[in-house]
């Protein structure tokens, strides 16, 4: 018979009890580690993207600089002079040393229209391309088909009052909406897009683009050396690498990040009360059994040992228990909160430890006044206690 | 030479309305070897004397001295270890631990001592073979009867081999029957050497002690030389 003999046996007796306990502190540990692991499987997942698509590479012309603008084109009144890049030139891009690297080269052209007696940007693009780089586009209705099919910005049909399935008149031709996009918070939502083909006649374009964007695969990329060499290549374009996106995403993941964080601290603390009172409860419940201790010889360090092993030994358990509910609810929030279906999920041994760190040190924490407690009980007045 | 000396003991119980003199100036020896019987009424004060005695209960005044040392000039820490070598318990609700078997409480007090295991279980067994329950050493305590239950509990406070047994009201919850084969193992244990204190309110038991002091209102009133029951 030792002390931890006595620890032991107390646990195992009252398994319901320290069922509960143990519930109480893993429902905090579980919660932080899926909070932990899901972002950063996310953040790996948004760095994998990067590494994907790289920082995107906006080429524009050379010298425009005015007050309509997207992705740094502006466009004014008819009267300034636009200079746009040679759809022809766009096949020097991929003539490029690193021409393994370009993933995709969306093209667009883009001009003032007039919609039912307002000015409206039209934005022609190649939609395949397009589709695969906005990839958090969600369009009500369908993907454009053919080249009268139109693609509206929530803010665009809105004050069009148009919807899927309407007609829209440019330019004296009929064009279908054939889908709308949800909102996305940028300047997509207040454009129109089109087939790049047809914009380009619409605007009397025909054979010009105003703008293209690159996006690069990068794993170990020299996103630098590529925009050099493009730049080389479109003498009269402006080429630079555009970090925005994947810096936003980056930006709200660290807001996500925080938020769960502070989340995780709520139920962590919860889980902690738990562990305080429940050890409470069970210092008050034996009373006696502190007093016989204490009246054969039992130390007050004696008694704190025997509770603190007791809170250890569920803290260990809640923590192991947490960290491995904590991984497979990560595992199924995965997919639904990552961009990619096939998001990995990030297994680090260190979270493993930190997890049943976290959960000692709470438990034992949580229990140190309940042992304290305990041990300060006079032994005559816990043995009248019936 | 006294084992046990008590010098003036006083002990007071003060609450927010009033104070209690539980006792109020007891003094008296005990030599080693000697089975005293401490009896007197509810309130009287016996309890709170064992557990002065015991090293449980600071005095308000007075002195304890057991084997040459004053027992409340230690420090918690040596009182607590005084109590685990000197002294052996039995209490009047036998205060068994539930969830430990008949074997596993005995062992209780060699918790905090430094033998091995295989002593602890030799010294527990021998312990309960010499109460007779050598057969039910791994039943829990509530498969065991009332009398049962003493018996581990007088195993318990035992087991250390302490120099002083100190029982409160041992057979308070037995039936005639079966205080009595209490009563007969006390003083065995006694007639082998153990000094023995014992608090009760029933005369019958005091029949078994070499001596019977009678406490009233914090007092000793007399005391009495016993003829020991056969």
């Amino acid at each position: 018979m030792k002390l931890h003999s006595i620890s032991f046996n107390n646990l195992r007796r009252r398994k319901a009890k320290m069922a509960f306990l143990t519930i109480g502190l893993m429902v905090g540990i579980t919660t932080i580690v899926t909070l932990i692991t899901l972002t950063r499987s996310m953040a790996t997942d948004i760095e994998r993207k990067m590494e994907e698509f790289g920082a995107n590479i906006l080429i524009t012309p050379q010298s425009n600089d005015l007050a309509m603008s997207y992705g740094g084109i502006s466009l004014g009144g008819i009267s300034f002079d636009q200079r746009e890049i040679r759809e022809s030139d766009l096949a020097q891009i991929r003539s490029i040393r690193n021409h393994t690297n370009i993933s995709a080269v969306s093209p667009k052209v883009l001009g003032g229209v007039k919609i039912d007696g307002r000015d409206v940007l039209l934005v022609g693009v190649d939609f395949a391309m397009e589709l695969k780089m906005k990839q958090w586009w969600n369009i009500f209705g369908d993907v454009p088909k053919t080249e009268h099919d139109l693609l509206v910005g929530s803010d665009a049909a809105k004050a069009l009052n148009v919807m899927n399935g309407d007609t829209l008149t440019i330019k004296g031709e009929r064009f279908k909406v054939a889908g709308v996009l949800d909102q996305t918070g940028s300047q997509d939502d207040g454009l129109v897009f089109a087939g790049l083909a047809k914009a380009q006649k619409l605007l009397g374009k025909e054979g010009r683009i105003s703008l293209v964007e690159v996006a690069a695969l990068c794993s170990g990329c020299p996103i630098g050396d590529m925009v050099v060499q493009i730049a080389e290549k479109l003498p009269d374009a402006k080429v630079s690498a555009i970090q925005q996106v994947v810096a936003t995403r980056l930006h709200a993941l660290d807001q996500f990040k925080r938020f769960s964080y502070a989340m995780a601290a709520v139920v962590v603390f919860i889980g902690s009360l738990i562990v305080f009172v429940t050890m409470m409860g069970s210092v008050t419940e034996r009373t006696v059994e502190i007093g016989v201790f204490r009246a054969i010889g039992f130390r007050k360090s004696h008694i704190m040992r025997i509770i603190l092993l007791e809170a250890a030994v569920v803290s260990t358990i809640a923590g192991l228990f947490g960290y491995l509910t904590g991984m497979a609810s990560a595992r199924l929030a995965l997919p639904f909160m990552a961009e990619n279906r096939d998001a990995v999920l990030v297994w680090d041994p260190l979270v493993a430890v930190g997890a049943i760190s976290l959960a000692l040190l709470l438990g034992l924490v949580a229990s140190l006044y309940p042992a304290l407690h305990a041990s300060r009980m006079d032994p005559t007045e816990a043995l009248r206690a019936l | 030479m006294a084992l046990i000396n008590l010098r003036d003991l006083r002990k007071e119980y003060v609450s927010a309305t009033e104070t209690v003199e539980a006792l109020r100036g007891v003094s008296f020896t005990i030599t080693s070897g000697e089975f005293v019987c401490i009896m007197g009424q509810s309130g009287s004060g016996k309890s709170t004397l064992l557990s002065v005695l015991g090293g449980m209960s600071h005095p308000s005044a007075g002195d304890v001295t057991i084997a040459g040392k004053q027992l409340y000039a230690l420090s918690d820490d040596a009182l607590a270890d005084f109590r685990a070598t000197h002294l052996g318990f039995v209490f009047q609700s036998f205060h068994l631990i539930p969830y430990l078997t008949a074997r596993e409480n005995v062992m209780l007090p060699l918790a905090i001592t430094r033998e091995k295991r295989a002593e602890k279980l030799r010294l527990a067994e021998e312990a309960l073979s010499r109460v007779g329950l050598g057969r039910k050493m791994d039943r829990l305590p509530n498969q065991l009867s009332g009398g049962e239950q003493e018996r581990v509990a007088i195993a318990r406070a035992i087991v250390n081999k302490p120099h002083i047994l100190l029982a409160d009201e041992p057979t308070g919850n037995l039936d005639t029957k079966t205080s009595d084969e209490v009563m007969a193992i006390f003083r065995e244990l006694n007639e082998e050497g153990q000094t023995i204190v014992m608090v009760t309110h029933n005369p019958d038991n005091c029949a078994y002690a070499h001596r019977t002091i009678y406490l009233r209102d914090g007092v000793v009133v007399s005391q009495a030389e016993m003829s020991l029951a056969a």
